[in-house]
């Protein structure tokens, strides 16, 4: 017997849906449900129209070798409680197309298309069938992340086309930008269309700094896995990396040592705090207030030389393993922690003292930018971004990892939906992770880092959400012999990045950059 | 002041003398992302931070190749960023240096066998400095700057020799 709301939830399908379903089953808070492909669509339009789910994922595995058939899951989170729904599909080796989740869940389109040029399964219906990352020179017809792709053997370059959307009338103009850009940031193109000053159009292409990595991770040994992971998006390199850990060990069935929990904590925090402060700075830098930019560009790298001085690794590298954590902090690395922090706190009070009064900041960031909460809902947007247009969000909260449940902390949150709000949700969350960074030291029980995992076993699915300082990252990973047999990744970035489009409309080409700022998206974490 | 930040300073000194001596004006440096993770990118980024503060040995990051004297180089070199690269190698002014900075565009790095990636950026450019590490600490950047800065001063001078 499935107990609780999530066995309702079945039973309280449809009868139209009911039929379809072929097999469901309730693991701890996780509900599986297998469909009919005919009815996937359905299923996840009825997820999110009547549970209020929350998209997480939708994404393939090649599994013709085992049943002839590719695998469609797609991920949905309930807005109340820990629970996670997928709902999985087979598609027909033979005949791989499905019907497209798209025109009713606006934040598939990603999703569909990442799957149409990865694996060649065609989402019929979708509204726009161009490629994400494999554009310009891709052949036709070459499935990377089908199994029978060799990597090993080099994709010729073949003349390909694009289409930009094109806005015509008079005196509109098109300004292109990208994919090397004026400052030091990666690479992306931006196609703006303007009237006069105001942006009445903006494609984002992204792509640039597509990899590979999914696929690469495919025959790396979950080890390795970790070292990846932490490159996926370097500046939260260390979240990806517990994410990827904790899907492993979840399959393992590992048992973490409760210190190691502690640790992950307070590097995860550690993690947020240095990039929330390059965040703020560059609000400040973009909106020409250099003084309040520098405060917190030093601010930044005093926290780089923390984690440096702990971890040996500024960005917190080689600290995550599965099974625990490698790097111990001893009393005197508490003491260096809770010394800075206190410096790191006086200080940040004053510059965030200066940058909520500055009235020549606050002109610029008022108002600008705005992503409305409807437009964030429908977007399915994740992190500070959601939660600065009113959307109550958090994983640390809603699916606890690590040591986050025994820990008080609130999630900032505001209404307004522009750049004032999405600063101040990263303001307010600094002062969080201080605080969350002291109880894990004070609360942190002695004990062993690391639990040994010898046995990974192979056909088993593990997933994890973390929290990083961008939202939420899954990591979803089906296990082969030693290595993962498909290990999806979605940065928090991947559902951000089409609301940049929204949020610009309307605004002048000037206030992109701040508004990009606020947004800070990951381009190697969403082009993988 | 920290053993980090007093290095930095006699690093600092050594290359204003060395930019001063080479080219007589600041060293402008256009940074060109090729698939990198991004953490190379946060390091180049803090040199400009109040505490490293490059422009002040003399080392100025630029926003065009046109004004540049070295390419900054970082990432794999993927498939869709090969072209934008040589684009913006061929828009810098010759005699132009490039280095390359951190594992990912020495070699590859972990990339390397991704099948949307290159292994490293001397598959595409001539390659004039390596700078180490994944990624490569801020003093290192400084240090792996000054080596440019040598060889474009032999250049130069062979240059000069030419004449
Ligand atoms: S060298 Fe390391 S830090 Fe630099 S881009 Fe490559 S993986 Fe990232």
């Amino acid at each position: 017997m499935m107990p609780g709301p999530m066995n309702e939830l079945v039973e309280d399908l449809p009868s139209i849906l009911a039929s379809s379903v072929v097999s469901s089953s309730l693991e701890a808070n996780h509900l599986q449900i297998e469909v009919r492909k005919d009815a996937l669509a359905g299923m996840a339009a009825h997820m999110i129209g009547h549970c209020h789910a929350w998209l997480i994922s939708e994404h393939a595995a090649d599994l013709r070798e085992r049943d002839g058939t590719f695998h469609i899951y797609v991920i949905f989170a309930l807005p109340k409680g820990d629970g996670i729904i997928t709902v999985m599909s087979k598609v027909d080796g033979s005949d791989p197309s499905y019907r497209s989740l798209t025109p009713d869940i606006y934040a598939a389109n990603w999703f569909e298309r990442e799957m149409m040029e990865g694996f060649g399964l065609l989402p019929s219906g979708h509204p726009d069938l161009r490629p994400l990352r494999l554009y310009d020179s891709w052949p036709s017809g070459v499935y990377p992340m089908r199994k029978d792709f060799d990597p090993s053997v080099p994709v010729p370059r073949v003349p390909t086309g694009y289409e930009f959307r094109h806005v015509e009338g008079e005196g509109i103009f098109e300004i292109p930008v990208g994919p090397v850009h004026a400052g030091v940031i990666e690479p992306g193109h931006f196609r703006f269309s303007v009237a006069g000053e105001p942006v009445i159009n903006l494609e984002v292409r992204m792509g640039y700094v597509h990899k590979g990595i999914e696929k690469l991770s495919e025959s790396l040994p979950y080890p390795r896995g970790v070292m990846l992971s932490e490159r996926i998006s370097g500046d939260n390199g260390f979240t990806h990396s517990l994410a990827y850990c904790q899907a492993i060990e979840s399959i393992a069935g590992a048992d973490v040592p409760e210190r190691a929990r502690y640790l992950r904590t307070a590097f995860s925090e550690m993690e947020r705090i240095y990039n929330h402060m390059g965040d703020i700075g560059g609000i400040a830098l973009d909106t020409a207030f250099g003084v309040g930019a520098q405060m917190a560009y030093v601010l930044r790298e005093r926290m780089l030389s923390l984690n440096e001085r702990i971890t040996g690794s500024r960005f917190l590298r080689s600290v995550n393993c599965i099974g625990g954590v490698r790097k111990d902090i001893d009393m005197s690395g508490k003491r260096s922690i809770s010394t800075e922090l206190i410096g790191l706190k006086l200080d940040f009070d004053d510059l965030v003292g200066m940058m909520t009064e500055m009235p020549s900041l606050l002109d610029r960031v008022e108002t600008t930018g705005m992503l409305s909460d409807d437009a964030a809902k429908n977007l399915n947007v994740v992190g500070p971004i959601a939660r600065a247009s009113g959307i109550d969000r958090d994983t640390r909260r809603d699916h606890p990892y690590a040591a986050y449940k025994d820990l008080s902390f609130s999630v900032p949150l505001y209404r307004e939906g522009d750049v004032y709000a999405r600063m101040m949700v990263k303001i307010e969350e600094v002062l969080e992770s201080i605080s969350l960074i002291e109880q894990a030291m004070d609360r942190m029980p002695e004990g062993q880092l690391c639990a040994k995992v010898v046995d990974v076993q192979a056909g088993r699915i593990g997933m994890s959400l973390t929290e990083t300082h961008r939202g939420e990252a899954m990591h979803w990973v089906m296990s082969g012999e030693g290595r993962p047999w498909r290990h999806k990744v979605r940065d928090p970035s991947f559902l951000n990045w089409p609301a940049i489009e929204v949020a610009v409309m309307g605004n002048i080409v000037p206030d992109f950059p701040v508004i990009n700022k606020s947004f800070n998206l990951s381009y190697s974490g969403n082009d993988l | 002041m920290s053993k980090d930040e007093k290095d930095v300073e006699t690093l600092g000194k050594e290359l204003r003398a060395k930019t001063m001596k080479v080219l007589g004006r600041s060293m402008a440096i256009r940074e060109v992302d090729a698939g990198s993770c991004n953490a190379c990118e946060v390091e180049v980024n803090s040199l400009t931070s109040s505490i490293y503060d490059i422009e002040r040995f003399g080392l100025h990051i630029v926003a065009s190749p046109r004004h540049a004297d070295a390419l900054l180089v970082t990432g794999p070199v993927t498939r869709n960023m090969e072209v934008p690269l040589l684009k913006t190698y061929e828009a810098a002014p010759s005699p132009r240096i490039v280095i390359a900075m951190g594992a990912c565009a020495i070699s590859g790095g972990i990339f390397k066998d991704c099948y949307a990636c290159n292994e490293g950026v001397s598959e595409f450019l001539p390659v004039d400095v390596l700078i180490p590490g994944c990624p490569p600490r801020p003093q290192a950047i400084i240090q792996g700057i000054m080596v440019a800065l040598e060889k474009l001063e032999s250049r130069k001078r062979g240059a000069s020799c030419q004449k």
